[in-house]
């Protein structure tokens, strides 16, 4: 194979399934999961990374590939179809001896050590595929070479009584350089929140994966970071102070989406400076007819609006019908909301339908019977292809999955708390 | 498809007035996120016709950057593509294309290097949507030399401007009446044809030996007594934009139904190049009714029976009624603007008011500077 040498290439952790937004990742991992009416998570990083002059990215899946692949197909999209470099999708493979789902972040590079060194690259970059921001790695880089790092690390200062969910940096004030680093610790000592986005010099990083290589769940934060500080390494902070948000939870991910309606909103797609690009297949001009109401809402391609929509996210090819309320509300592509129905703060999946007359939200609060790690709010989380049959009403902090029938409702109703999880014909 | 494409682009039209000094025809806007030569490449596409020539000549800037790649149309591979074909000098040639024969036949390697056995050629600036094969096999089948696609035009459509097709009960063309002064016939030529390659060829060499230069004037109604030229009859939408009125009323037709659901929805939509634009975004204040709205706009006023292009900014309290403002335009608060197009890239300043008629749609071009955004 002949060398195609890359200053820094990108690798992209996409495999986690993203268990606490519930139903949602119940058939897609979460890199792949809809944002903000015409995205999927992952392409904020991937546009990111064009956007830095980054054009050789590997996307390592594992878990529930499917949809993942197909957004992101030969990378036309982003612009990382290339002839040299681009994007591949870096799965888990058999090999002779050894065969190993990708069992730690770490652990998900070390098996593609030959796919980076087909590169040859001084840099290698590591991301994550769950969190929405605008970022510029080669500004990051930079810095990197400019304190002649070994490993630099982007870190975000956080509320203090935050930073326990975190990776924590103790920073030299003077020059950034990490002193100590601790991974979730209960009594923190800094502010300054590890991203999960890291520059390694690759002959750094490759020298610490294959000594760390029976590590089981080989794992950045917990294990190579670690081991590089203790061998004395330079290790570095990069500080950053822009729009940075975790998408991982179901409040979390509402709350995302609900911040794009803002008439100035704190993370502005609306830049031109800073694009971010999908993988579409619609292209029509919505539709708002005669009677709708459309007010506070972000509306995306080739949607029919025949009923009233208020602050809400509406994903591209839905059909909101006569006579239905949407409110407070996600929903995303090629969803039909049939006619009299109202829905009051419910995530609801793509190709979904809501029957006639369906009340979603309605009721008091009540802790979940199903899974209360995962489901602690007030929204309606219904994952995709759900079908709600007509006439039936839905309380808060409930989850649905699969197509439902009247037979599912006692006396037409699904309590507040509650679930309905079909097992599909196919897993 | 055994058929290779040639869509004839090179389009200016009087009747489109200031709307062609920023672009041929076929590069106009359309239908919110389109563009007029879209349908004709998707028909193509769709057809699968895997190889296609689009002949520019008129202001084709638009035009070229629009067809700037072809994988949008699925044109973009080993085997066949997309060729956009300008005017060009070479050792035995300085003229511009001299009429449609002039430009095929200044692009006849095309013809000839093609192994396909036909040829289906169209205009730029026809919204329908057709299968050629089902041209083909018609014109098969009824052994024709050219076929020639027809339909019947809607009421309100002056037929003085298109070619009117007498048919005798086979449907093969008997008369032919090149824009009329007194109407015919509403069965009306639409600018598609279905001819061998090789008698193409023939027909437009010998044509050119003659100085002849117009398919219409020079094949079709020259030859129709020596060939045998039939009419496949298009019973499903069409409209051709080439006015100011047919331009406005083909995109108000998109807020039928109907019209989105074949051209939007159904599995043989129109393709288009993809813009990565935002969803659209209604603002507090914005009341928008019986509208279409693209991607990348921001609305925060009322807009009534109209159709908004891409990346449109509408201010408060503006009423825009009856109108089609193009793409990139910014409109200042508080203004009104009825029975207008509104030119793409506009820059319109608040408080400012533009009235046109239902009957004479008012074009609004201005040079304003942009402050904003």
């Amino acid at each position: 194979m002949s060398m195609m040498k890359k200053e820094m290439i990108a690798m992209l952790l996409a495999g986690g399934q993203g268990s606490r937004l519930g139903v949602l990742t119940a058939h897609m991992a979460k890199p792949a999961v809809s944002f903000g009416g015409k995205y999927r998570i992952i392409d904020f990083p991937l546009s990111n990374c064009i956007n830095s002059g980054v054009d050789t990215v590997g996307v390592m899946t594992q878990y529930q590939p499917l949809r993942l692949n197909t957004h992101i197909g030969i990378g036309i999209a982003w612009d990382l179809d290339r002839n040299r470099g681009g994007v591949t999708i870096l799965s888990p493979y058999e090999r002779q001896s050894n065969t190993d789902w990708y069992t730690g972040t770490a652990n998900a590079i070390y098996q593609n050590i030959g796919y980076i060194d087909g590169f040859d690259p001084e840099y290698v970059l590591i991301l994550g595929g769950d969190h929405i921001y605008k970022m510029d790695y080669e500004l990051m880089l930079n810095f990197h070479k400019a304190n002649h790092a070994d490993i630099t690390m982007a870190a975000m200062p956080v509320p203090i009584e935050e930073a326990s969910r975190f990776g924590v940096l103790i920073t030299d004030p003077s020059n950034g350089r990490i002193l100590e680093f601790e991974e979730k610790p209960a009594h923190p000592r800094s502010n300054l929140a590890s991203m999960g986005i890291y520059i390694f010099n690759w002959k750094v990083l490759r020298e610490a994966l294959i000594a760390n290589k029976d590590v089981p769940s080989l794992d950045f934060g917990k294990h190579v970071i670690p081991y590089c500080h203790e061998k004395g390494d330079r290790v570095f902070c990069y500080e950053y102070n822009s729009y940075w948000k975790d998408v991982g939870t179901l409040s979390s991910y509402w709350e995302a989406n609900m911040e794009l309606i803002d008439l100035v909103p704190v993370f502005n797609l609306y830049e031109e400076y800073w694009q971010i690009y999908t993988n579409g297949s619609s292209m029509a001009p919505q539709y708002i007819a005669k009677d709708a109401h459309v007010d506070r809402c972000i509306i995306g391609e080739g949607c029919e609006i025949y009923g009233t929509v208020t602050n809400s996210v509406i994903g591209s090819e839905v059909i909101i019908e006569e006579g239905a309320v949407v409110n407070n509300s996600i929903i995303m592509d090629n969803t039909v909301i049939k006619a009299g129905a109202r829905v009051e703060k419910a995530i609801i999946a793509e190709d979904c339908v809501i029957g006639r007359n369906c009340v979603l939200g309605d009721g008091e609060y009540r802790e979940s019977t199903y899974n209360k790690k995962v489901y602690n709010s007030d929204l309606v989380t219904i994952g995709e292809k759900t079908v709600v049959p007509d006439n039936v009403s839905i309380g808060k902090n409930t989850a649905l999955l699969g197509v439902t029938t009247p037979e599912d409702y006692p006396n037409g109703r699904l309590e507040s708390g509650d679930a309905i999880i079909k097992a599909g014909e196919v897993e | 498809m055994k058929a290779i494409g040639i869509i004839l682009a090179g389009g200016n039209s009087k009747r489109m007035k200031e709307l062609t000094y920023k672009r041929a025809v076929p590069a106009m806007p359309m239908a919110g996120t389109y563009r007029a030569i879209d349908f004709v490449l998707t028909n193509m596409a769709n057809s699968h016709v895997q190889k296609v020539a689009v002949l520019t000549q008129y202001n084709a800037r638009s035009l070229n950057e629009h067809l700037s790649s072809s994988k949008w149309w699925d044109f973009g591979r080993k085997q066949g593509g997309l060729f956009v074909y300008h005017p060009t000098i070479t050792p035995v040639n300085t003229d511009w294309y001299r009429g449609t024969i002039d430009a095929i036949y200044q692009n006849i390697h095309y013809l000839k290097e093609s192994h396909e056995p036909y040829v289906v050629i169209a205009n730029g600036d026809g919204i329908y949507k057709l299968n050629f094969n089902k041209v083909l096999d018609y014109h098969i089948q009824k052994r024709a030399d050219i076929t020639m696609v027809t339909t019947t035009l809607r009421d309100w459509e002056d037929s003085s401007r298109f070619g009117q097709v007498i048919l005798d009960e086979d449907g093969k063309v008997i008369g032919f009446e090149e824009k009329p002064m007194v109407e015919a016939t509403r069965e009306v030529n639409c600018g598609i044809y279905i001819i061998r390659r090789r008698l193409l060829i023939e027909l437009i060499e010998s044509c050119v030996a003659e100085d002849r230069y117009d398919f219409v004037r020079d094949i079709i109604i020259r030859y129709r007594n020596l060939k045998s030229i039939y009419a496949y009859h298009l019973d499903a939408y069409w409209s051709n934009i080439s006015s100011v009125t047919s331009y406005f009323k083909t995109n108000m037709d998109f807020l039928n139904a109907d019209v989105r659901q074949a051209f939007f929805k159904d599995d043989d939509r129109t393709l288009t190049k993809v813009n990565d634009f935002p969803p659209a975004k209604y603002n507090p204040g914005s009341h928008v009714r019986n509208s279409l709205v693209a991607s990348g706009s921001i609305l925060n006023g009322t807009v009534e029976d109209s159709v908004i292009f891409k990346k449109s900014f509408i201010g408060s309290n503006c009423v825009i009624r009856n109108s089609i403002i193009l793409n990139d335009v910014y409109i200042g608060d508080n203004t009104v603007i009825e029975n207008c197009i509104v030119e793409s890239h506009n820059t319109i300043y608040a408080n400012s008011s533009y009235i046109g008629d239902p009957g004479n749609i008012r074009i609004v071009q201005e040079s304003n500077k942009r402050y904003i955004i």
